[in-house]
């Protein structure tokens, strides 16, 4: 398994835990190294437990692992919240002058740095997480240097005096190991020459956004969402775009609906409270046949549950929500860089089949920053395509006998021409009301029957035209299949490479519609659905799709698997044993 | 519709005949937007016209323009969405009382100190009509329906007031009967740069046998032969807080208002998508070296 090194910081909300955790992990990334991050939230801002984890290696890491190498504690908790995790070689840094008494395991080496004073004598207190994190790098035998440009970058535009001051609170921190303690620990980070980019989730989201073209957002900030609307606030208006804060949910949607209905590709992001208001406007947009992407960055419910904390419990809402039947694309990314092209795509989607798009993600996914080539988010490889839009000197097809533009026009495939605001003779009327081909009001019989059919056929159509692959891994000829959906795909690629698991790995990136898997279930002798919820969605709809029953793994105590954990559960399951559901 | 020829308030009339009770307010209400749009160089195919639920949602059948009728209560953040996405499109929003002031009082807050440039026609009728015969928000307090049997035992919403609290740069108010009268403020509301608030009173014949077409034209006071001057902020917040006088006319007006959409330095059409990736989109990846 591909780790080096496995760091973290732990403290209250409010000690700049985040930043901190981030300084380092841009340092290692541009040492060439991989770094997979986790963070461990509490839903208040100041006070509680928060910790940042980062896990590095010069090879991929795509998952989180139960194991500590090197801890920088600030508080006794942040000890005690991970002693699990410690093992015989693990190094904790701590402050032995400020107010608690380190209580640190016996197997355990720690160093007591006075984070505090050296910090002060490099020009400020605050600076104290930054001598721990020099004091990491003696301990982690890490050139320096990486870290002097990520001060640089974060702290850059404040002036030099305070990236000097940084830099040299980093030193003090180093030296302080290097002169009071031995420095025989097992840990040494090779560099390279590659070049990464780092970034979570909820930033390749709003980067995907941009690339496809959106030019107009609305939402209301939400955890774990809310960095989708931070990163396009200041991004998007370059692109001659704008991102509104609404005053609520229902607000968002609907001006994002607004927006798409003037031919804008409009996007909003919320989490499963924020979908819960926005379900009745989303039957709007469907019925209205108005292209939209509507980004769920899930987390644990139901109602407020943990704000905080990671689940996939959102799928049935999702793929059923709303009243009556309303016709949608489900698109779940896999990976961080997953969340960049399923978003573009999500787009395509939604103008191509003038539908809603649910673009899915998890907390898990929206949070963790992990590095990649910058090759992955090719931006000359995107490739927006709008679908049917009528220009206005072929409007005079698309008109009934008495000139009334046919905004939902009878067509085979089912999608309609669509024109936009401003568009010549287009002009008509829009609603959620049953409609004619015109859009006008009806309670006709068989134009009801024939609209909903039609609605009905765009899915079809995209049945038949677009590709809803899987992504795959592992031995294709193994009887043992291991499906899951979203954010899980690296603790499991991880689980199965490293522990040498002999199975079949389908990750599904599409809900609805999503790929045929029965082939694939029949020809297994034992299938294994993976995902962080308690009831099994997704394994409910390959029982439904498949009709074969398959089992189960499921977690949801908020927090995401870690690889290491689903080995041995995945073992067990293949070798007859039934697993224990981790709550 | 060529630019090159002014639009007939007719070019605004679809030929779906109106459903609404014979003798409805909601008549002259629609005529009197028809006009304005006509008379302020409009045309159906620049024009965005969003409506609510109820008997005044339906206004977007019997009219001619592109049109969005929108869930309960949530016309005014769609047509926020679609002036800002798309500042050459003149946009009204039109709804009810229990559309704007119940379900959507607090969009309409919002949208009023966000001052984007839309006009917003409430048809105020003091009853819920569609659903046959309801108290609404602006019933008055001792206003006997199915739902208030004994009055509502609530003080009404008062909708100038709430916009004027809130910020608004326009409040106009009219009575849909008065053909000119209606029509003029709603094409000085339409010239507003900003967020115009006009309250119509819209009678329901049907379910309103108080607030009544004879008890409008007794009671209101035509703020032009008072003489008022609704860039005067304090005789604007005299009339607007008098609640027992039904003005019509413009009661306020901030001539310095500037449209959200301007603030936001937003005057082009969003709908224009690149084949591909925007130019400068690999700078949005270097960002994360």
């Amino acid at each position: 398994m591909p780790e080096d090194l496995n760091w973290a910081i732990g403290g209250e909300a409010g000690d700049g835990i985040d930043s901190t955790g981030k300084i380092f992990a841009q340092a290692l990334s541009r040492a060439g190294r991989h770094v997979f991050t986790s963070k461990d939230f509490a839903s208040r801002i100041r006070g509680g437990y928060t910790a940042y984890k980062v896990r590095t290696s010069v090879d991929r890491v795509d998952s989180v692992v139960d194991r500590l190498d090197v801890l920088v504690a600030l508080t006794q908790r942040t000890i005690d919240e991970n002693t699990e995790e410690l093992h015989d070689e693990s190094v904790i840094i701590y402050d032995g002058e400020r107010s608690w008494d380190a209580e640190i395991p016996e197997e355990v080496v720690g160093l007591d740095v006075p984070l505090k004073s050296l910090a002060e004598d490099a020009g400020g207190a605050i600076m104290q997480n930054v001598v721990a994190l020099g004091a990491a790098c003696a301990v982690a035998d890490f050139d320096i240097e990486y870290l002097d440009s990520s001060l640089e970058k974060r702290f850059g535009s404040k002036g030099s005096k305070l990236v000097e001051n940084n830099q040299q609170a980093a030193r003090m921190g180093r030296d302080y190991v290097y002169e009071n303690y031995d420095h025989d620990y097992p840990y040494s980070l090779e560099t390279t020459d590659e070049d990464y980019v780092l970034l979570n989730g909820d930033e390749a989201i709003g980067m995907g956004a941009i690339a496809a073209g959106c030019k107009f957002y609305a939402g209301y900030p939400i955890t774990p969402a809310t960095a989708v609307m931070e990163y396009l606030m200041g991004r998007i208006d370059r692109f001659g775009g704008t991102v509104i804060q609404a005053e609520d949910e229902l607000a968002a949607i609907n001006m994002t609906l607004g927006a798409a209905r003037t031919g804008a590709r409009a996007m909003t992001a919320t989490s499963g409270p924020g979908i819960d208001l926005m379900t009745e406007t989303f039957g709007l947009v469907a019925t209205s046949e108005t292209p939209m992407v509507i980004v769920d960055v899930m987390r644990s419910g139901p109602s407020t549950g943990m704000p905080t904390k990671q689940e996939q419990g959102d799928l049935n809402m999702l793929l059923y929500g709303g009243h009556g039947e309303i016709p949608r694309f489900v698109v779940a990314p896999t990976t961080v860089a997953e969340c960049f092209h399923k978003t573009v795509e999500a787009f395509n989607l939604a103008e191509k089949y003038q539908t809603p798009v649910y673009l899915v993600g998890d907390l898990a996914m929206a949070v963790t920053e992990q590095t990649f080539s910058p090759e992955e988010f090719d931006m000359d490889a995107v490739e927006n395509d709008r679908g049917k839009i009528v220009p206005e000197e072929e409007i005079e097809e698309w008109l009934d006998d008495e000139g009334h533009f046919r905004a939902h026009a009878n067509t085979e495939d089912g999608i309609s021409p669509r024109a936009l605001p401003g568009t010549a003779n287009g002009a008509h009327m829009s609603t959620g009301l049953e409609h004619d081909e015109l859009g006008r009001r009806t309670e006709d019989t068989e134009v009801r029957v024939e609209q909903v059919d039609k609605r009905n056929r765009k899915v079809e159509t995209a049945r038949e035209r677009e590709d809803w692959s899987a992504r795959e891994f592992g031995n294709p000829d193994s009887g043992n299949l291991v499906v899951s959906w979203g954010s899980n795909e690296g603790a499991i690629r991880e689980a199965m490479a490293e522990f040498d698991i002999d199975a079949r790995f389908i990750s599904v990136p599409y809900i609805f519609p999503r790929p045929d898997l029965t082939e694939a279930v029949e020809a297994a002798e034992e299938t294994v659905v993976i995902e962080c919820n308690a009831t099994g969605q997704f394994a409910d709809l390959i029982e439904h799709d498949t009709l074969t029953r398959v089992k189960r793994i499921n977690k949801y105590n908020g927090v995401q698997f870690a690889a290491d954990e689903l080995a041995e559960e995945i073992s067990a399951v293949f070798d007859g044993v039934e697993p224990e559901v981790t709550a | 519709m060529s630019s090159e020829t002014q639009a007939h308030f007719t070019d605004f009339k679809s030929d779906k005949q109106p459903t609404w009770c014979p003798g409805c307010g909601d008549f002259g209400t629609m005529n009197g937007m028809m006009k304005a749009l006509a008379n302020t160089g409009n045309d159906p195919d620049n024009t965005f016209l969003v409506a609510g639920i109820g008997c005044s949602g339906k206004i977007g059948t019997y009219m001619h323009s592109y049109a969005l009728h929108g869930v309960h209560g949530r016309a005014l953040p769609l047509g926020t969405g679609v002036k800002l996405a798309n500042p050459e499109l003149e946009v009204m929003v039109a709804g009810g009382d229990g559309d704007g002031y119940s379900i959507g009082a607090g969009h309409f807050v919002h949208a009023v100190r966000r001052n984007v440039d839309m006009t917003y026609v409430v048809m105020d009728n003091r009853i819920y009509g569609l659903t046959k015969g309801q108290a609404s928000p602006t019933s008055r307090e001792d206003f006997e329906t199915s739902t208030s049997p004994e009055g509502t035992k609530q003080s009404p919403v008062h909708p100038l007031a709430l916009a004027f609290s809130a910020g608004a740069t326009f409040i106009g108010q009219t009575f849909s009967s008065d053909a000119l009268g209606h029509a003029a403020v709603i094409e000085e509301a339409i010239e507003h740069d900003g967020f115009a608030l006009v309250n119509t009173y819209s009678p329901c014949v049907t379910f309103n046998d108080v607030d009544t077409y004879d008890y409008f034209r007794d009671a209101i006071v035509d703020l032009e032969e008072e003489g008022h001057d609704p860039t005067d902020y304090e005789a604007a917040r005299e009339k607007i807080m008098d609640f027992d006088t039904v003005y019509t006319g413009v009661l306020y007006q901030d001539e310095s208002s500037v449209g959200y959409e301007k603030r936001l330095g937003l005057s082009e059409s969003m709908a224009d998508v690149p084949e591909g990736a925007p130019d400068g989109a690999d700078d949005l990846v270097r960002e994360f070296y």
